[in-house]
């Protein structure tokens, strides 16, 4: 493992800016997340770090070592793909040895046969080693294909959204075995999503990604609690972060310059009060969370409530905020 | 709009059975999901509504009219697929007006038609927009609006979000509710997203293996799921499902686990094949030092208003929903509390749900 420098990096196709002067540094043993919608330049990213594409402008360093002219092959990643392909004709042990048998980094069999049932065992795969890959189950392939990865020791880990084709179970829970594993190996992951859940819960940090910038890097909380601007608020938590003029609400004095609130579940207080300013307009019941929205005039506000409440649609609500998140003109966070 | 009834449909692909013996009733006007993993029969059987595959045996009544075995073309219904192809050489009112063209429908009709499915969707400012430069979300309206303008007897959608973000998806599933609310069309949605059928549906069917497991609202599918296939594939995290090597006798209001009384359900029925598995959803598994039921904290998922808490016991491990102001450390020793109001139990050898006072009288299922 090493640590990975980005600095000043840009990328054009024709005359789209993929990446735009981004500039990022991994530490050894540290999971960064990138999260942006399609489009953003995630996948960009990766690929320049492997050396799929050459950057336009800007150095790549990995352990120190300026990697621009070299090829993929010199460069030491692993890159996990969203479409795992596994060889249908090999077994399962065969498919994790595969890279330790290639010409350019072979190994003696011995030792990729410890490699190979030292990772099945991290995996929770070992005794499908000798199944056909075609035997397995979706998770079990997804495993494989990042088992495959596994078994050599880049200096860095590059991830394209590996948990996406999965069902919701299995990715819950194969997120959580990504987690451990990389924290036991102390690996090194550069991982990219558009799924907020999977930045949260992995990263050690995130890093909001549009149009090709780096908008906003930092630990999950500091990113959720302290985003610099409209777009990094509405990018994490669910339900999405209501925004709302300044002044909407009792609010217990803004920062001068607001223009408007952010508020997410936590900065609201809503009572049941007969003649309150706001009305229920329907509990959704999503099972896990339960949203109650409100109107207030004419605009609508989303937050979580209690699975048991027993607030019903016409109901009349008091609502006030609770230290909201202020935004100005610009749509910038306003510090106070 | 109609009502649409399937009778012991069935579809064998060679050896393979792909859809076993269902049946449904699909109210007219409700929108209804078929939830389930992929090759669990779902789309199958929506194709067979649509005519686009025939059964190997079963009816099909579409507003009372038996069509299993009729033409699409004659089943007056509208394709919604996951993959929106629109015709890239004309503008949107072109591509929403194709289908009551090919119709032979008059011309001012099909303009009138047009422009009130274009406000119905809020896309009428487009229209003489070309279809190329328009964004994903206004191209899946315009998908849409070719569905509606016809206004079939009914309209499926097979996984019409499945290529979106995740957050884009939030948003049309809130809009693609909201028109459903406004020209309540019987509509058959097929999705393995728990989410959308939950945000979406007023009656989820769920299928595994060909079987639908269980029909009902989405509240009652998450409150009293009928299996433990059921309780594991609804909710996100799934329910947590604890194995107890003992038998059940009808009328328990407890149960012992590693020496701790726990508080469930008063059961309606025994289960004695001498293996239970209690299921508990993570929001209502809560922390309490004083509870004799301990566990060590494995891992916690800080998700901003709330976090999940992986907490390894001795029967498995467990997921808890909680604050996520509260403090964990992983490694951590901690006691474990359950809303023994809210939990499931279920028959191990038949993986189905132990009847409960909670099935009784349910009055949202």
């Amino acid at each position: 493992m090493a640590e990975v420098s980005l600095k000043g990096v840009s990328k054009n196709f024709k005359a789209v800016a993929a990446v735009g002067d981004l500039s990022l540094g991994i530490a050894n043993g540290e999971f960064i997340v990138l999260l942006g919608p399609t489009g953003a330049g995630k996948t960009t990213t990766l690929r320049l770090v492997a050396g799929l594409e050459k950057a336009d402008a800007g150095t790549i360093t990995i352990a120190g070592q300026n990697v621009d002219a070299m090829a993929p092959a010199a460069r030491d990643v692993a890159f996990i793909f969203q479409q795992f392909s596994l060889y249908p004709h090999l077994s399962v042990f065969d498919n994790l040895a595969f890279p330790l048998r290639s010409p350019a980094r072979r190994k003696p069999e011995n030792e990729i046969k410890q490699r190979v049932h030292q990772v099945a065992e991290l995996l929770r795969i070992s005794q499908k080693l000798g199944n056909r890959s075609t035997q397995l189950s979706g998770g079990e392939m997804q495993r494989v294909a990042i088992g495959r990865a596994l078994v050599r020791q880049p200096s860095i880990y590059l991830m394209d959204e590996p948990l996406s084709s999965l069902d919701a179970k299995l990715r819950a829970d194969l997120r959580l075995e990504l987690k451990r594993i990389q924290e036991e190996l102390g690996a090194t992951i550069l991982y990219v999503t558009h799924d907020q859940i999977e930045a949260m819960t992995l990263a050690n940090r995130v890093g909001v990604i549009s149009e090709g910038r780096l908008i906003q890097l930092g630990s999950p909380r500091e990113v959720y609690q302290d985003p610099q601007s409209i777009y990094v608020a509405q990018r994490l938590g669910q339900p999405q972060i209501n925004l709302l003029p300044a002044g909407l609400l009792p609010n217990g004095g803004l920062p001068p310059g607001t223009q408007t609130v952010g508020a997410r579940t936590e900065h609201l207080k809503i009572t049941k009060k007969k003649n309150g300013a706001g009305t229920v307009e329907w509990i959704e019941h999503l099972g896990d969370q339960n949203r109650l929205h409100l109107m207030l005039g004419e605009r609508r506000i989303t937050t979580l409530v209690d699975p048991d409440s027993s607030l019903q649609p016409g109901d009349r609500l008091e609502v006030s905020l609770v230290k909201p998140l202020c935004f100005d003109a610009a749509g910038e966070k306003v510090r106070s | 709009m109609a009502e649409i009834r399937v009778q012991n449909l069935q579809k064998k692909f060679g050896d393979f059975i792909a859809v076993k013996d269902s049946s449904f009733t699909i109210p007219d006007g409700s929108f209804f999901c078929l939830l389930g993993p992929s090759g669990c029969g779902k789309t199958t059987t929506l194709r067979m509504i649509a005519g686009l595959e025939l059964p190997t045996s079963g009816s099909i009544f579409l507003g009372g009219k038996d069509v299993a075995y009729k033409r699409a073309s004659e089943r007056d219904i509208a394709f919604v697929f996951q993959l929106f192809a629109l015709y890239p050489h004309m503008n949107v009112r072109k591509n929403i007006g194709f289908p009551l063209l090919c119709q032979g429908v008059a011309r001012s009709e099909i303009k009138s038609r047009v422009l009130e499915t274009a406000k119905l969707l809020r896309i009428d400012h487009l229209l003489d927009k070309p279809v190329s430069g328009l964004a994903g979300g206004d191209r899946q309206r315009v998908a849409l609006g070719r569905a509606i303008v016809r206004r079939p007897l009914a309209f499926l959608m097979d996984e019409p979000l499945g290529t979106l973000d995740t957050e884009f998806r939030d948003l049309m599933c809130a809009e693609l509710r909201r028109l459903h609310e406004r020209i309540r069309a019987t509509t058959v949605y097929v999705t393995h997203d728990q989410l959308e059928a939950m945000s979406m549906a007023d009656y989820i069917a769920i299928m595994n293996r060909g079987l639908i497991e269980q029909l009902g609202s989405p509240q009652a599918i998450y409150d009293r799921p009928a299996t433990m296939f059921v309780a594991e594939f609804v909710g996100s995290p799934a329910m947590n499902l604890i194995h107890v090597p003992a038998s059940l006798a009808k009328g328990s209001t407890s149960v012992e686990i590693s020496g701790t009384r726990i508080k469930i359900p008063e059961t309606r029925e025994a289960a004695l094949n001498g293996h239970f598995v209690l299921g508990a959803r993570p929001e209502h598994i809560h922390f309490d030092d004083s509870s004799k039921f301990r566990g060590e904290v494995f891992g916690a998922e800080y998700l901003g208003t709330t976090q999940i808490v992986t907490v390894k016991i001795a029967q498995g491990r467990v997921k808890a929903r909680l604050p996520a102001n509260l403090k964990v450390t992983t490694g951590e020793q901690i006691g474990l509390t359950f809303m023994g109001e809210r939990l499931s139990l279920f028959d191990k050898a038949t993986g189905r749900a132990i009847k409960t006072v909670l099935h009784e009288g349910s009055t949202n299922g």
